[in-house]
């Protein structure tokens, strides 16, 4: 086996100086009734070409080479072969948690450097070291609101993520957290008026996303000021991050939960993403995850360690303030590296294409008889449109034409049935969207 | 900060004797930065601009970012190159860290991750072009289950830990379902501590239970833990000290007659599979580290995947959404699951970590056994040559790991922690210090089956070097590593005064 180092003489050789007869010798532990006789039933094996037909039949029967209008969350955005280039030296990819700093100062700069970035462009002074994704970030950062004003009850807006929501809902049933769900008004933006003082009072945390679900951005400064009257803290989740290319950054929150997934990371399905922390630098014990941060060697020379570690399950176990350890380090890197690449410049620019084109496409789409914009907010690369047949429909017509359709907005919001939420970024083409508008237009056309 | 001469602040780093990895030192990027370069092009936009501060409104819109990097694409380049230069890694050899399992991370998975149709697919995408997608899931899931010997399984939770999580929330879910979801979960003290933390989450209270003088959960010790209370016990097996429980079917037996449940941490399968299956010692749930047993890169600290296996009783409970075969022999994602946790995470778990287990598990075949066997025969290969030098605190037969102490060290004022950092100026990367707590000053040692027989000898002459040092000079160890680009950097400073950002 190729991956295997050892010959059949050195086996032989090294049981022997174990002293041992042969390697059943070791397994003698595992009672006798419950030692495998046979061999797995697995496929394989299978030289490195076939694992590679294998992938590539299954490539083949995906959505290669259609056009995709889906964002929902996960984004497809240009990225620089460069980043892939650099994250795949061994030396990255093939390390572990940087436990031992002194030989693991690469790892620890970059984190250290992706701390920074993050802080940055979330507008925040502090930034973990990843969580998961942005689901687990946002319940993560409920649960840190939590503790930090000991209040038991969160006012989450309809308009974050249902994903999210679900995921902070399966996290919360046990912990005697308390969800209360709070509407959102035409504009698309959470309803104000429904965060009455009252349920503020007792609020540990008003959570709210930016852009949201439908594309809109939310008025942070006066969600903020509102909540923090009241002894609550704001929690925005953000997980379109090109967005704050040119959209103000949530510095009012006092957590921010980002997905980094549009930072140069492939949708591939659905993960491995990157997840992100971001607050004040007072709450930053009560922050879960991994941190970097800057010493010195006694010869006085500047070095990076993982550090508040008192905080980490390893340490604190049952007292700890979250359970992660793996997380998602090396898609980190990929996050610093495409942003130290698209730099102040790049980064806007990106964001400043992605505006134009959905601006683009949702005029194009405007043109068409019986569509049009259900919320009067502000959006950046997407855009909630009804449509006057089923989004479903109109998505499986779209197929035939190899593209993928807008999300059904209707699976999540009952209420959202015909409505679809449409994502354009710097990656589709004006010749792209004309062509989706017309595939469009013929399909409404068309008799039911 | 770019016009200080950097000859005389930037070199004084590497001036203290020859070093491994070491070119030159290298400034953060942000003190590369300069108004004006970019790294990145973007084609040129091919609809009309618009103004962000009239479309956003002015109150939305933002200026620059402050302190954000401006570097040339060649600066990029160097930039992480370099810092790459300071890593240790399993390409470049052992690393021997117990219980994390650092094997060969196959390049062909590299590659097949990356294909378009694979890497560049939506999770929200229709199932009728996701069905390749899916099949990669689906396939994954036979192949677990055909090596854990478990009836069903959910690959969503993005690691392990949060397997653990998950699979304590069907103990919860299933015991609910009976009337009475009980108050605590019992974990013996050689857990990772990952497992009590899970436990706090997932709404229980974590009764710790000592283990025996072997190291092993004490059996009639558990008999007087076990009461109607106990929803589960979480068990590492192999323990953290690299030992098969033996007593495995009466703790299971013990557990089970109170209609308590046995969760399993699979972080130690690497000893297991192809030899024997947790679904056939009792283990009602359980969870694997793809990036540990099944090969993928642990790339600084993650991503993980943590698939959850489950028996009969408890598939009920699964976290949505759950891969399916139709009859039709099309794939699907199933939502709707009345009686499931919900959901763990969203989308379907961290598809590009899943894809490479697979393709590790179709490299090896039924021959994963061959894989097995290889990690056990390292890990007594060493213990063998060690034993006599190093403190061996359970004198019981290992499996991929074994687990020596500081102890005979001590006496020359030298702990576990001073052995690790000498190791690394012999070329490797250190055991894992200090953990398991029930060996004080621990010394766990994972060779994994991706290392040679010469390399296996490298390691033990280091250490049986290092063991002499200690005796005749032990100030050397006490002060090492003498060959990385920074010495022992001062953690507790960094914790005391945090600084966990670059300033300009």
């Amino acid at each position: 086996m190729r991956y295997l180092p050892k010959s059949p003489s050195e086996r032989r050789e090294m049981l022997e100086a174990i002293g041992a007869r042969s390697v059943e010798d070791f397994f003698h532990s595992i009672p006798e009734k419950f030692r495998l006789r046979e061999p797995l039933p697995l496929p394989g094996p299978l030289s490195e070409m076939e694992i590679i037909q294998y992938f590539q039949a299954r490539a083949a029967e995906n959505a290669r080479g259609f056009t995709s209008f889906l964002g929902a969350g996960v984004y497809q955005h240009l990225r620089s072969v460069v980043t892939d280039a650099l994250v795949q030296r061994g030396e990255f990819l093939t390390s572990y948690t940087p436990y031992q700093a002194e030989m693991a100062q690469g790892t620890l700069t970059a984190i250290f450097e992706f701390q920074t970035l993050m802080s940055q462009l979330t507008g925040q002074e502090v930034a973990n070291a990843s969580m998961y994704d942005g689901s687990t970030a946002l319940t993560e950062a409920v649960l840190m609101a939590e503790r930090l004003t000991g209040r038991h009850r969160v006012l989450v807006a309809r308009s974050v993520h249902p994903e999210y929501r679900q995921v902070l809902a399966t996290y919360a049933k046990n912990l005697g957290l308390e969800i209360k769900e709070i509407p959102y008004t035409t504009s698309g933006q959470v309803d104000q008026g429904a965060l009455s003082s009252d349920l503020l009072a007792t609020a540990a945390a008003v959570v709210v996303q930016s852009p949201n679900f439908f594309g809109v951005l939310e008025e942070l400064p006066g969600l903020a000021e509102k909540t923090h009257a009241a002894g609550g803290l704001l929690v925005t989740a953000i997980t379109e991050a090109v967005s704050l290319g040119i959209v103000r950054p949530p510095a009012e929150a006092d957590i921010v939960a980002m997905e980094g997934q549009a930072l140069g990371v492939a949708p591939s399905f659905g993960g491995p993403y990157v997840g992100v922390i971001a607050t004040r630098e007072k709450f930053v014990r009560q922050m879960p995850g991994r941190l970097a941060g800057q010493t010195a060697d006694a010869a006085g020379r500047r070095g990076f360690v993982l550090t508040l570690a008192t905080r980490e399950q390893h340490i604190r176990r049952e007292k700890a303030t979250s359970n992660i350890c793996t997380n998602e380090a090396l898609y980190a890197l990929v996050a610093t590296i495409h942003l130290c690449l698209l730099g102040k410049e790049g980064l806007r620019e990106m964001a400043l294409q992605n505006l134009a084109k959905a601006r683009f496409a949702q005029a194009e789409l405007e043109k068409i008889p019986g569509v049009q914009r259900v919320f009067s907010g502000p959006t950046f690369n997407e855009f909630t449109l009804e449509f006057p047949r089923s989004v479903k429909m109109v998505n499986s017509a779209l197929l035939r034409d190899k593209i993928v359709g807008p999300f059904a907005l209707g699976t999540h919001y009952p209420e959202l049935t015909k409505r679809a939420l449409v994502c354009v970024t710097e990656t589709i083409s004006r010749a792209e969207i004309e062509r989706m508008a017309v595939a469009v237009r013929r399909i409404l056309e068309s008799p039911v | 900060m770019p016009s200080k001469a950097p000859e005389t602040e930037t070199l004084a780093g590497t001036n203290g004797g020859a070093s491994r990895h070491i070119s030159r030192d290298e400034r953060l990027i942000f003190e590369r930065s300069a108004p004006g370069k970019r790294g990145m092009e973007l084609p040129p936009l091919d609809v009309p601009a618009v103004d962000p501060a009239s479309v956003l409104g002015r109150d939305f819109a933002r200026d620059s970012i402050e302190g954000f990097p401006e570097v040339s694409e060649i600066e990029v380049i160097r930039h992480f190159t370099r810092l790459s230069t300071w890593n240790y890694a399993i390409d470049l050899g052992m690393y021997p860290l117990g219980s994390c399992t650092m094997k060969y991370n196959p390049r062909v998975n590299e590659f097949v991750a990356r294909l378009d149709g694979l890497a560049s697919e939506h999770p929200e995408q229709p199932a009728e072009v996701s069905q390749g997608c899916l099949r990669v899931l689906h396939d994954l899931q036979k192949c677990l289950l055909a090596i854990t010997g478990m009836d069903a399984a959910t690959l969503q939770p993005a690691a392990g830990a949060q397997g653990e999580l998950t699979g304590l929330l069907m103990i919860r879910a299933y015991l609910e379902s009976r009337g009475n979801a009980r108050k605590k979960v019992l974990i013996p003290d050689s857990a990772h501590g990952t497992n009590p933390a899970s436990v706090v989450i997932a709404g229980y209270e974590v009764q710790n239970i000592k283990s025996n003088e072997r190291g092993q959960i004490d059996t009639d010790h558990l008999r007087e833990y076990v009461k109607d209370d106990v929803a589960a016990l979480m068990l590492t097996n192999p323990s953290t000290i690299g030992v098969f429980e033996e007593r495995i079917a009466e703790i299971a037996q013990i557990l089970h007659e109170r209609g308590a449940l046995i969760y399993m941490d699979g972080a130690n399968m690497n000893a297991l599979a192809g030899v024997t299956r947790p679904g056939d010692f009792g283990v009602d749930v359980m969870h694997l580290n793809l990036h540990k047993t099944f090969s993928t890169p642990h790339g600084g600290g993650g991503p993980g995947a943590g698939p959850v296996m489950v028996k009969k009783i408890l598939e009920p409970y699964l976290p949505v959404p759950v891969v399916v075969q139709k009859e039709s022999g099309q794939y699907a994602l199933e939502c709707n699951r009345p009686k499931s946790i919900g959901r763990v995470r969203a989308f379907c778990g961290n598809f590009g970590v899943l894809l490479r287990a697979l393709a590790y598990t179709l490299a090896y075949g039924p021959g994963i056994r061959q894989a097995t066997e290889d990690a056990v025969v390292n890990a007594n290969y060493i213990r063998k040559h060690l034993e006599g030098i190093f403190d061996l605190p359970y004198n019981l037969p290992s499996l991929h790991e074994v687990v020596f102490s500081d102890a005979r060290q001590k006496k020359h004022g030298v702990n576990t922690m001073d052995i690790a950092k000498r190791l690394i100026d012999y070329g490797f990367h250190p055991y894992t210090t200090a953990f398991p707590l029930i060996v004080p000053g621990a010394m766990m040692i994972e060779p994994t089956e991706s290392e040679s027989k010469e390399e296996c000898d490298h390691f033990i002459i280091a250490m049986r070097a290092i063991a002499a040092e200690a005796e005749v000079t032990p100030e050397l160890l006490k002060t090492a590593p003498h060959s990385t680009r920074v010495g022992r950097l001062d953690e507790v400073a960094a914790a005391r005064k945090p600084i966990l950002r670059w300033k300009p």
